[in-house]
């Protein structure tokens, strides 16, 4: 049976207030990748005994992640109209104590508080828990916008209960029941919103050329490809919120005119699968998903499909070829996939963070999206910030806060007092960006006026002890093994790239390489049908603008400065056949 | 043999979502027994009505599909960017030392499998690797190297996620 939106809202309601103005307190765990790989799953079975021994009730939450990656495993414990009270690195030991002081006795173990954050719904004048600082007022999350993460370490994202709650499927509901086709895109328009994938290309243009043509299929497809590594928004956002994804698509799918579409995630990445699938189901479940959706004429499907290993799966064309089901490869353009895409129908491909954005634009207006950011670039950039920082994590931050602030403020610069030497933006073809060089706005057309690139967001730093010649030999065995074959230059150019790179790290360099690896480079570039390998030389030039000199000692002087090539070097030593 | 054969029918025939293809028919086998055997190489043309060479070319392209039967463990560790800069090269040094091999593959006693992963995803808790596909964050040599040498100790997969 199909509720009608107001019944399910309600049921939503009803949910919500029992776990926050209930009796019992709410304990949420932050259970995505950054979490796992902490150790959530010791520290939840930690808080189940514990909360057993002690005789405690409460309601235990998996969220996504909240951000402040650095701190996990983090949980925070909430009582009812009370703020939630952050615990960052917690320990099977740390939960026991929690457990016994906070949630049995109610009060917050100061010493091991990271921060609090204040309820919304509780009456003004709250009390803020004394000793305990508010973690808005963190570094990571002063200057914090959250759009598309507003729900992110919030949410249970397995709960569409809690999605609708907070405000979920408002936008959808309000674009089914008040606006037209062409004043859903509109809006797109006017917030200015650029594909978060890397290509910054106008969401609402793209959606132009589907929503234009009269063919009776037509698919919106986003992708979770995500294979840069360093960048991982894209698995947290459908880990910690699938739903504002599942919305952001129905609502592309809306103005568009297109009644199917995909999600197209990586196998083998199983938290961001299961969420996905498990939002999907559930859509479907309220009559969120399929036909006359919210009473409207509106109809839509959607479907998880997988791919296996490939980066260039990422690449729109090659993704239509996996989703089919076939080999990763790019396709011949003309014709785009607007025109002849997946099963040969018209198809729109986006990012899962620019569709992530869709429900805030359409719930308060492109105006106020385009009012966010910095002149072209508009809303918000989601950096995943790693490498030599002190603060690793995740943040949303808004276009026109400069690269500069974001290392040394948000992220709490480099450990150890130790010197930045470059970072890394924009997945391995984005290059490297030397330290004198990092006083960059983010927006989109600084970053390419600079030569660098924003990309899919990820800010890898690195600091002084780091060998240029090393991490340039890294990219490109990367590259070289995540070619997909298809185009001899980049096939053949990697593997060579790659040999010579291999010579000069063996302190065997040429005089002539770095000639030869500029040849290669220019090959590559000219004769690549995409990214992978028109883009594969920048990881060599970008190292070689600023860092010609550490090639030079070791090429003429025979010595890694660092002494990272002296020790041993690793990479596969079998590629894809 | 039969059994084999079974649970890869199994496997192909019981995919539930609406799009299926040579690529999901393959990933579903994997996620069945692990590997993809000749026998599902013939079963997923059948089903799809393609030939074993238009199978194989899919199966061969993608890297994650094993064609042997999978060891006792599986250590994969990241050599994404990130986990490059802060250590992946000593940790993989360490792993494969532990694990006496000289380079990533199996053991010969099919007890241990060590591979490579272009990026498992947690970059912020870098240095990263998996043990039988759990992530295990911010290792060193020394913590990786007990993780793997934990393993020995215990025999059954499930039971091997140390301490």
């Amino acid at each position: 049976m199909v509720l009608s939106y107001q019944d399910i809202n309600a049921q939503a309601g009803s949910r919500w207030r029992s776990l926050t103005s209930g009796n019992l307190p709410w304990v949420r765990v932050g259970s995505a990748l950054c979490g796992q790989a902490a150790g959530c799953e010791e520290v939840l079975d930690a808080l189940e005994s514990a909360m057993e021994r002690h005789g405690v009730e409460g309601n235990v939450s998996h969220v996504g992640c909240l951000g402040l990656c650095f701190a996990e495993p983090l949980l925070d414990v909430q009582f009812p109209n009370g703020p939630r009270i952050f615990y960052g690195n917690v320990t099977p030991e740390s939960v026991n104590r929690i457990v016994s002081v906070h949630l049995r006795e109610g009060n917050p173990v100061t010493p091991l508080a990271l921060g609090f954050l204040s309820n919304p719904d509780a009456a003004a004048g709250e009390e803020p828990p004394e000793g305990i600082p508010d973690l808005n007022l963190h570094p990571m999350r002063v200057l914090e916008k959250r759009i598309a993460l507003r729900n992110a370490g919030n949410i249970d994202p397995g709960d569409i209960y809690q999605y609708l709650a907070v405000g979920g499927y408002q936008a959808l509901h309000k674009a089914l029941t008040s606006m037209t086709p062409e004043q859903t895109l509109e809006e797109v328009a006017t917030a200015g919103l650029r594909g978060r994938g890397g290509a910054a290309f106008p969401a609402a243009t793209k959606w132009r050329f589907l929503s234009g043509s009269n063919a009776p299929v037509k698919y919106i497809l986003c992708n979770c490809e995500e294979g840069d590594p360093g960048a991982f928004n894209d698995k947290a956002i459908v880990e910690s919120d699938p739903h504002t994804l599942v919305e952001g698509i129905l609502l592309a799918g809306y103005a568009t005119g297109a009644a199917h579409g995909y999600i197209f995630i990586r196998h083998g990445h199983d938290g961001p699968i299961e969420r996905a699938r498990e939002a999907v189901q559930q859509a479907q479940e309220l009559g969120i998903l399929g036909n006359s959706i919210f009473g409207s004429d509106f109809d839509f499907e959607l479907e998880v499909a997988l791919t296996g290993d490939s980066y260039v799966a990422g690449e729109e064309t090659a993704l239509m070829d996996a989703i089919e089901g076939g080999r990763a490869m790019p396709r011949y353009r003309p014709p785009f996939p607007a025109q002849v895409g997946l099963f040969g129908k018209p198809t729109n491909i986006n990012n899962v963070k620019t569709l992530s954005y869709v429900p805030e634009i359409i719930s308060q207006g492109g105006e106020w999206f385009a009012g966010i950011g910095h002149e072209q670039s508009t809303g918000t950039a989601i950096l995943c910030l790693t490498g030599d920082l002190n603060y690793t994590g995740m943040v949303e931050l808004p276009m026109g806060v400069s690269l500069k602030d974001v290392l040394f403020n948000v992220a709490g610069g480099v450990p150890g007092g130790k010197d930045l030497k470059l970072v890394q933006t924009g997945g391995p073809l984005g290059g490297v960006l030397g330290a004198e060089d990092v006083d960059l706005l983010l927006d989109f057309e600084v970053f390419r006026n600079a030569g660098a690139i924003l990309g899919s967001g990820g800010i890898i730093a690195a600091d002084e002890d780091t060998c240029v010649v090393d991490l340039t030999r890294a990219l490109i065995a990367f590259c070289q093994y995540e070619s997909c074959g298809k185009c001899f230059p980049c096939r053949m150019g990697m593997s060579h790239l790659l040999e010579v790179l291999e010579r000069i790290c063996r302190l065997e360099g040429g005089a002539e390489d770095l000639a030869l690896m500029r040849n290669i480079g220019e090959n590559m570039q000219a004769g690549s049908l995409c990214g992978h390998g028109q883009l594969g030389f920048n990881p060599v030039s970008s190292a070689l603008k600023y860092f010609g000199d550490e090639f030079d000692a070791h090429i003429n002087g025979r010595t890694c400065p660092t002494g990272r090539c002296l020790a041993s070097r690793y990479s596969p030593s079998q590629t894809r056949r | 043999m039969d059994r084999l054969r079974q649970t890869i029918t199994e496997a192909v025939h019981g995919q539930s979502q609406p799009t299926v293809t040579v690529l999901s028919s393959l990933l579903a086998v994997q996620d069945a027994i692990g590997y993809i055997p000749k026998e599902a190489l013939e079963e997923v043309a059948a089903f799809t009505g393609k030939t074993v060479n238009d199978i194989w070319a899919v199966a061969s392209f993608y890297p994650n599909f094993k064609f042997e039967p999978l060891c006792q463990h599986t250590v994969e560790v990241c050599w994404g960017t990130t986990c490059h800069l802060v250590g992946a090269m000593p940790v993989m040094k360490s792993v494969l030392d532990t694990a006496g091999l000289r380079e990533a593959g199996d053991t010969p006693d099919k007890f241990l499998s060590v591979g490579y992963n272009t990026c498992l995803g947690a970059c912020s808790q870098a240095p990263v690797i998996s043990v039988n596909h759990r992530l295990v964050g911010r290792v060193s040599p020394e913590t990786a190297a007990r993780r793997v040498s934990g393993l020995s100790a215990l025999p059954k997969p499930e039971d091997g996620h140390g301490q």
